[in-house]
């Protein structure tokens, strides 16, 4: 048994090795080189590769960056529970009230994601402008009589445009969690005299908290790092650190200082994903 | 619990459908709507800016362009998917659950991230950005894909058939050919499908990594600035939206079919 292990084992590992090296070239290394990269400095065209913690030490004092590292946490965090929250009725609604279409369903919910990402943040653009089809129709109806302006160029289209933009990845973790509920418990709850909202509180919310923290884990993580959003509906209130990454590899030529922001950005949601991971764990799951 | 009556259950789902719907809308509207500025009131139906794309040098460059990176990156991220998920499907080994996490690691990096640290690696490195350093990217955040379509061809696969199929004297090879491989095809060519979209549509990646030669949403990304290009972007994104939305059709249609042959449930499998 142990030398079928043994075989079975060498060969799982050359079969993986092509995927495991390509990611190792590929991803490992950069990481490990922007994090290098990050205690550098740099010159215009010339690098110093003396280890210094200055580009720290700029990233998490010169309040430029602190204002931008606020603001984007803010923003994906504001993103991601407007997301999850609009999401889950949704996956609530597939799953537990549609009967034969749910494949149908599926697919419609992420044909709009697979329009072009650059395209579906200028459409937004269009529809929240001052003269935008928004304002527009609610003028044409009669609801206001000036165009609403704290809809654009701001952190309410940013939110808009991103909650649109991750919409899918919200809702299939939760409906596949809700999906895999045993639904004899709800009837045996039933049975027992739980009230429907008893009900929704001890059983699907707990089972479905897997989901739950899976799509907010998947919303949240990339949120942070998009600046094509901020920078075309954002305005200058709605920009996030991702763009001054951006700036800072492109037009400021300081791509130093560009790592620290990176690697910075990455820590900090790495510890928040961390916490929401355990915390989800904690609190779902079983039912009680 | 009234809000969670199927009456407002089902008024909810047609509000949030139009919220996701509405840009897309938009775009068909505006790309046959004869006026430069994208605002209503439409003035009036065209298909000039469909035919103006057909005069377009540098479009046809920049789509030229993406095809390479977009074949060569299905090719690639579905061959590394097979192989990864080949593995984690059938075998067990030390390190695997390691190893696998990294390989996924992509779907959750934000792509900002992926982008700057390949950037920083290849200039330091001395080499030059072309169009494969964008494959060399897109490659790397598509090969997860890849892995979660083809796991589930790969489960659902019965270990037994290569089994009887060794014991009836057919070679490793041929096993391989005449019964591993037409039960995975289809989530092969799924995987193919959904991969050369995602790269297709790509753009973080591609805006950091490539040189001279643009992919397409880079050369969007660079008609946005005029607003006398808009229509015919739009134009643009109407076609893209009809083909990427046919490919998903084949990829999913593909997909049910390998589920269904393996007996597998078709609506969760893949997801």
């Amino acid at each position: 048994m142990a030398w079928r292990f043994d075989r079975e084992a060498v060969q799982g590992l050359r079969l993986i090795s092509p995927t495991f090296a390509y990611v190792l070239v590929m991803l490992a290394a950069p990481l490990l080189m922007v994090i290098t990269f990050s205690f550098w400095t740099q010159d215009y065209l010339t690098i110093d590769m003396t280890p210094t913690l200055d580009n720290y030490r700029e990233a998490w004092t010169k309040p430029i960056y602190q204002v931008l590292m606020w603001r984007s946490l803010k923003i994906s965090l504001i993103v991601t529970a407007v997301t999850v929250i609009l999401a889950f009725p949704i996956a609530y609604f597939l799953s537990f009230h549609v009967q034969k279409r749910k494949a149908l369903w599926l697919f419609l919910i992420t044909v709009p994601f697979w329009t072009s990402y650059l395209l579906r943040v200028f459409l937004w653009k269009v529809i929240l402008g001052y003269n935008g089809v928004f304002n527009t129709t609610l003028m044409g109806l009669g609801f206001i009589e000036e165009p609403l302006t704290f809809i654009l160029y701001n952190l309410n289209a940013v939110v808009i445009t991103l909650a649109h933009a991750w919409a899918p990845f919200a809702i299939l973790p939760i409906f596949v969690a809700l999906e895999k509920i045993d639904r004899s418990l709800l009837e045996a709850a039933t049975d027992l005299g739980d009230s429907p909202m008893r009900r929704f509180f001890r059983i699907t919310l707990p089972l479905a908290m897997p989901g739950i923290v899976a799509s907010t884990l998947i919303v949240l993580i990339p949120t942070v790092g998009d600046f094509i959003t901020p920078r075309l509906v954002g305005g200058t209130d709605g920009l996030m650190i991702s763009n001054m990454i951006q700036i800072q590899f492109g037009k400021a030529n300081n791509a130093p200082l560009g790592a620290a922001l990176a690697v910075s950005a990455m820590v900090v949601i790495g510890l928040i994903s961390a916490a929401i991971f355990f915390g989800g764990k904690k609190l779902g799951g079983r039912v009680r | 619990m009234k809000w969670l009556s199927v009456r407002w259950l089902t008024v909810y789902a047609v509000v949030y459908m139009i919220f996701l719907y509405a840009p897309v809308i938009l775009l068909p509207l505006f790309a046959f709507n004869t006026s430069t500025i994208i605002a209503f009131p439409l003035s009036g139906f065209t298909t000039e800016w469909f035919v103006g794309l057909w005069y377009t040098e540098t479009l046809h460059t920049a789509l030229g362009n993406s095809m390479i990176v977009g074949l060569t990156t299905a090719v690639l991220s579905t061959l590394l998917g097979a192989f990864a998920a080949r593995a984690s499907a059938r075998f067990v080994f030390p390190g695997k659950t390691g190893i696998v996490g990294l390989i996924m690691l992509p779907l959750v990096l934000p792509e900002i991230i992926v982008a700057v640290a390949l950037l920083v690696m290849l200039n330091q490195l001395g080499m030059p950005l072309s169009l494969w350093t964008v494959v060399g990217g897109h490659v790397l955040i598509c090969t997860p894909f890849s892995i979660a379509i083809l796991s589930s061809a790969y489960r659902g696969l019965d270990r037994e058939l290569e089994e009887a199929s060794f014991d009836l004297g057919e070679s490793r090879w041929g096993t391989f050919r005449r019964v591993t491989l037409p039960l995975v095809l289809p989530g092969v060519i799924s995987s193919l499908l959904i991969t050369f979209t995602i790269s297709l549509d790509e753009f973080i990646i591609a805006f950091f990594l490539t040189g001279t030669d643009v992919t397409l949403p880079v050369y969007i990304w660079s008609q946005l600035r005029f607003p006398a290009k808009l229509p015919s972007v739009m134009a643009l994104g109407t076609l893209l939206l009809a083909v990427s939305v046919l490919l998903l059709i084949a990829a999913e249609a593909l997909r049910r079919r390998s589920a269904a042959r393996q007996g597998v449930d078709t609506t969760l499998a893949g997801v």
